[in-house]
């Protein structure tokens, strides 16, 4: 049997975007979290805990979208016009919060501008990422290797719900980062407020999964027909299992624990959604398989992703590792 | 503002103004992240302070610029699919692991290696610190690499073969990566760069040694830079030359706009210097010509017959007119550095190179040349291309996204407001910062000792702004 490689390259792409979602998303939720800390000091705290890391959790999504498009162009040729709106918007966010970074420190009299621009450019992003999910789980429609819907298809109630689902969620894993990187009253009120988000994103995890399935067809069929109803058992057994460590991990005092679980949660929400569409790439109108490149263009790629994605894994471990332990409030990275 | 548009030249003057945005910063931290490294191991290997605290002057000023090239990037990457999905649909095959193969090299070592770079100098210690600034260098220089392959490709295509759905598809890697214009647009690219970044840190350092501030760090930066203009801009020159002449052989039609050889000349053609290109009529008005040069720099015989776009059918030509005056921006820009290098080193050998206020004054005025030239170079190069993506295989108008003007116009207004706001407020800090030389401790380079090693200094308040790294 010759090596298929498209899967393999489904699954790379997979691990891409899982890997943006939860990097970037800690630092997009410190962002969404901006508004809820009003004093300097604990500001320019949380920006420096992700200041050195930032950039290389964002470069997931660049190899996310260059990927898609050296392997899956197909996907990537319907996808993105299908979502064009909430992407130009996700992009601007992103401008917003990532110019931040360092204006923020350049000017006293813009300062508070710039914080604004942080917060607003997170959970900007942070909301047109939840709503191209909730717009690609709800299908995009292709005819003749084109996206063939509306302009307005995208906004839906059902996307714009997964939007605000993915900003609660990213406020999450930023606020169970802070738990982790920061100490003093702004660890305790980062574990005040990560308590709070804990039962949120598990309750919009809920109202995700009870709605996902009247969706389509497909969806229902992977929800309750056999073996992939096994999933859909277990997984929110361990969805309970990990707000569970959430909730004890905050209340007795560990630091890393509820980050590591939140990190959980996110982990098991992406799985829920990649069962329910597999093997589709665009639901429910290309499978991987239509969408790929030619065999020459993947395992071309393929031959360099398997030697570098782990030399990445590696560096990027060791610039965390540099990074590691609380930030000392007195020492500015700046 | 749009209203008369329609999507095709809208999205193009989106992309337009989205990578002219973009192309701006990596220009300049190319060039910057290898002068850090240069800064860097000359501190290791002199032991001067001087060295280490030029390194912390640009090294913020990098940061900031790092940081609008990442997020114009960005939008880059996403802007194949959102604007140009025929094309990524159809080039995707060829181009995309290019791409894919600059993330996967250069864009994670850079962010990977940047935070150590920017903020990690006492957690790490110096010699692994020049590892990482090492290895930013070497990211943007692999990015160049692989981006400038993918743009040549659609300039001069080779190694591919069409699929029945009308796909570019890969028949020999070798062939794709180096074809024929890569390696002259690379090199181009990389000096024009470095070129960018020299004369920016010549022009801060004129700017401080006019100012009289900080004589020693600015005349050191001030030196550097000059000794790259001088040996630096003869090379661009020769390049660009020998990049002019691959091109008449891959893409005549460009070369017929660049010249404004609206006309074949069978016995020799004219340099035109300078004139008005008038498309209607199809001449160039008020040209001022040198009989039977271009002829000469093209094909080396001043008698040699060279076709004009009386040879071209009108619907395959590029417009003429950007063309043309781009391609002289770009050469005069590049003549007029090499004449500040050559009036350095005259100065230098006179022993007035920190002196010399004109030379000062003309260094500070040629700061931002680099851009310009860099900007007017892609511009040649791009509407050149015109009316193709892919040179003679893809049409642009059919490279098009099925997207709507309305949703073009509302987006390409969007980026331009967003993009002079922030860049703007970018551009203005990089400013400041670079205004900030705090008075040199250090004794003028004259007198008294050079090497300074005792009084060094590190506790200097206010050090490169409130924050210094
Ligand atoms: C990877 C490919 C690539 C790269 C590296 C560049 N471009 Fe490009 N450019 C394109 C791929 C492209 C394109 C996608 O092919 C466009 C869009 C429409 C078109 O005709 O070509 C284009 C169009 C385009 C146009 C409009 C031409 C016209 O419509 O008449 C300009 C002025 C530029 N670009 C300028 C630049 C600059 C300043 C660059 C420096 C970084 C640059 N391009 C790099
Ligand atoms: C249309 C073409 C281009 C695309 C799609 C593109 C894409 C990108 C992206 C996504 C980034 C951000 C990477 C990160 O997250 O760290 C980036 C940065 C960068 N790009 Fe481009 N780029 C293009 C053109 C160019 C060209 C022509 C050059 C140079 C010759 C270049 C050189 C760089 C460099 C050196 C960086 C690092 C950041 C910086 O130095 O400012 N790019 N680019
Ligand atoms: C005076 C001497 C120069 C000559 C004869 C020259 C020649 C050329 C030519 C013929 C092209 C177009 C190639 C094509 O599209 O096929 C080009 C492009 C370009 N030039 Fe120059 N150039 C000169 C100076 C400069 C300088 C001083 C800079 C910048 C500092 C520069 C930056 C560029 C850039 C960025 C491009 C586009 C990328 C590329 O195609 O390499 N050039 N040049």
């Amino acid at each position: 049997m010759p090596i298929d490689l498209p899967f393999i390259w489904a699954g790379i792409i997979a691990f891409a975007v899982l890997a943006y979602v939860i990097l970037d998303g800690f630092d997009l939720g410190v962002g969404i979290l901006f508004p809820l800390f009003p004093e300097k000091h604990d500001r320019d705290q949380m920006m420096n805990s992700v200041a050195p890391v930032w950039d290389g959790n964002e470069t997931w999504l660049v190899l996310g979208g260059g990927g898609l498009l050296a392997v899956f162009p197909l996907a990537y040729a319907t996808i993105l016009p299908a979502l064009y709106a909430p992407l130009i918007l996700m992009l601007l966010g992103l401008i917003f919060r990532g110019v931040a970074f360092e204006y923020r420190w350049r000017t006293k009299r813009a300062e508070y501008l710039w914080n604004w621009a942080f917060a607003g450019g997170s959970t900007l992003a942070a909301l047109c990422q939840g709503i191209a999910l909730g717009a690609l789980v709800q299908g995009i429609p292709v005819a003749d290797r084109a996206y063939s819907g509306g302009w307005w298809d995208w906004l839906t109630p059902f996307s714009l719900a997964t939007g605000v689902a993915l900003v609660i969620g990213y406020a999450l894993l930023g606020a169970t980062w802070l738990v982790m990187k920061t100490t003093g009253h702004l660890a305790a009120r980062a574990r005040h407020f990560a308590f709070f988000l804990a039962f949120a994103t598990v309750g919009a995890m809920g109202i995700f999964s009870l709605w996902t399935p009247w969706l389509k067809p497909l969806y229902l069929e992977r929800w309750f027909g056999y073996p992939t109803m096994i999933f859909s058992v277990i997984v929110p057994l361990l969805v309970l299992a990990c707000l569970y460590l959430i909730v004890t991990g905050l209340k007795r005092g560990h630091d890393a624990r509820p980050f590591l679980a939140a990190l959980g949660l996110f982990v098991l929400g992406y799985a829920g959604i990649g069962i329910s569409f597999y093997p589709y790439i665009v639901p429910t109108s290309l499978t991987i398989w239509q969408a790929a490149a030619p065999d020459d263009s993947l395992a071309f790629l393929l031959v360099g992703a398997v030697i570098l994605v782990p030399m990445i894994l590696g560096y990027t471990a060791y610039a965390y590792w540099v990074f590691r332990g609380k930030i000392n409030p007195e020492e500015g990275y700046h | 503002m749009f209203e008369n548009f329609d999507a095709e030249i809208l999205a193009r003057i989106q992309f337009a103004f989205t990578v002219s945005f973009h192309i701006i910063f990596p220009a300049f931290s190319i060039g910057l992240a290898s002068y850090l490294a240069v800064l860097e191991g000359l501190y290791i290997w002199k032991k001067d302070k001087i060295y280490l605290e030029l390194f912390d002057f640009w090294k913020i000023i990098f940061a900031v610029a790092f940081g609008m090239g990442v997020v114009s990037g960005i939008v880059m990457s996403y802007q194949f699919g959102t604007n140009w999905s025929v094309f990524s649909d159809k080039a995707g095959p060829v181009i995309g692991p290019l791409m894919g193969y600059e993330v996967l090299t250069a864009f994670f070592l850079e962010a990977g290696f940047l935070g150590v770079m920017l903020f990690g100098r006492s957690r790490v210690g110096l010699g692994l610190h020049f590892f990482a600034t090492l290895m930013v260098a070497f990211g943007t220089l692999i990015s160049a690499t692989w981006i400038l392959s993918v743009n040549s490709w659609m300039q001069t295509p080779a190694g591919f073969a069409m699929n029945d759905v009308g796909q570019f598809v890969p028949v020999d890697w070798w062939a794709i990566v180096f074809n024929p214009s890569f390696p002259y647009r690379l090199t181009h690219m990389v000096i024009a760069a470095y070129l960018t970044t020299a004369f920016v840190v010549g022009a801060v350092g004129a700017w401080h040694l006019i100012k009289g501030t900080a004589p020693r760090r600015a005349g050191t930066m001030f030196s550097m830079a000059m000794w790259m203009a001088a040996i630096v801009a003869p090379i661009q020159i020769f390049v660009g030359d020998m990049h002019g002449l691959n091109t008449l052989e891959h893409q005549p039609t460009k070369i017929m706009a660049m010249e404004g050889h609206f006309d074949s000349h069978p016995e020799g053609a004219p340099l035109i210097l300078f004139g008005i290109p008038n498309e209607t009529e199809k001449r160039v008005d008020y040209a001022i010509e040198i009989p039977k040069l271009s002829s000469l720099i093209l094909k080396h015989d001043l008698n040699a017959p060279l076709d004009g776009l009386d040879a071209v059918p009108d619907a395959l030509e590029p417009p003429v007119t950007i063309v043309f005056w781009s391609f002289r921006v770009m050469v005069a820009l590049g003549f007029a550095m090499l004449g500040v290098g050559l009036f350095s080193l005259w100065c230098r050998w006179r022993g007035t190179l920190y002196e010399n206020q004109g030379l000062h004054r003309m260094a500070v005025v040629m700061g931002p040349s680099g851009f310009v030239a860099v900007l007017a170079g892609w511009i040649t190069t791009e509407v050149g291309r015109q009316p193709y993506t892919v040179y003679g295989h893809l049409m642009t108008a059919d490279s098009l996204s099925p997207i709507a003007a309305p949703a073009v116009a509302a987006s390409l207004i969007s980026f331009i407001i967003v993009y002079f706001v922030v860049f703007g407020a970018g551009t203005f800090y990089i400013l400041r910062l670079m205004g900030r030389l705090p008075r040199d401790p250090l004794e003028p380079l004259d007198e008294g000792p050079i090497r300074t090693s005792g009084i060094t200094p590190a506790s200097q308040p206010g050090h490169g702004g409130k924050h210094a790294h």
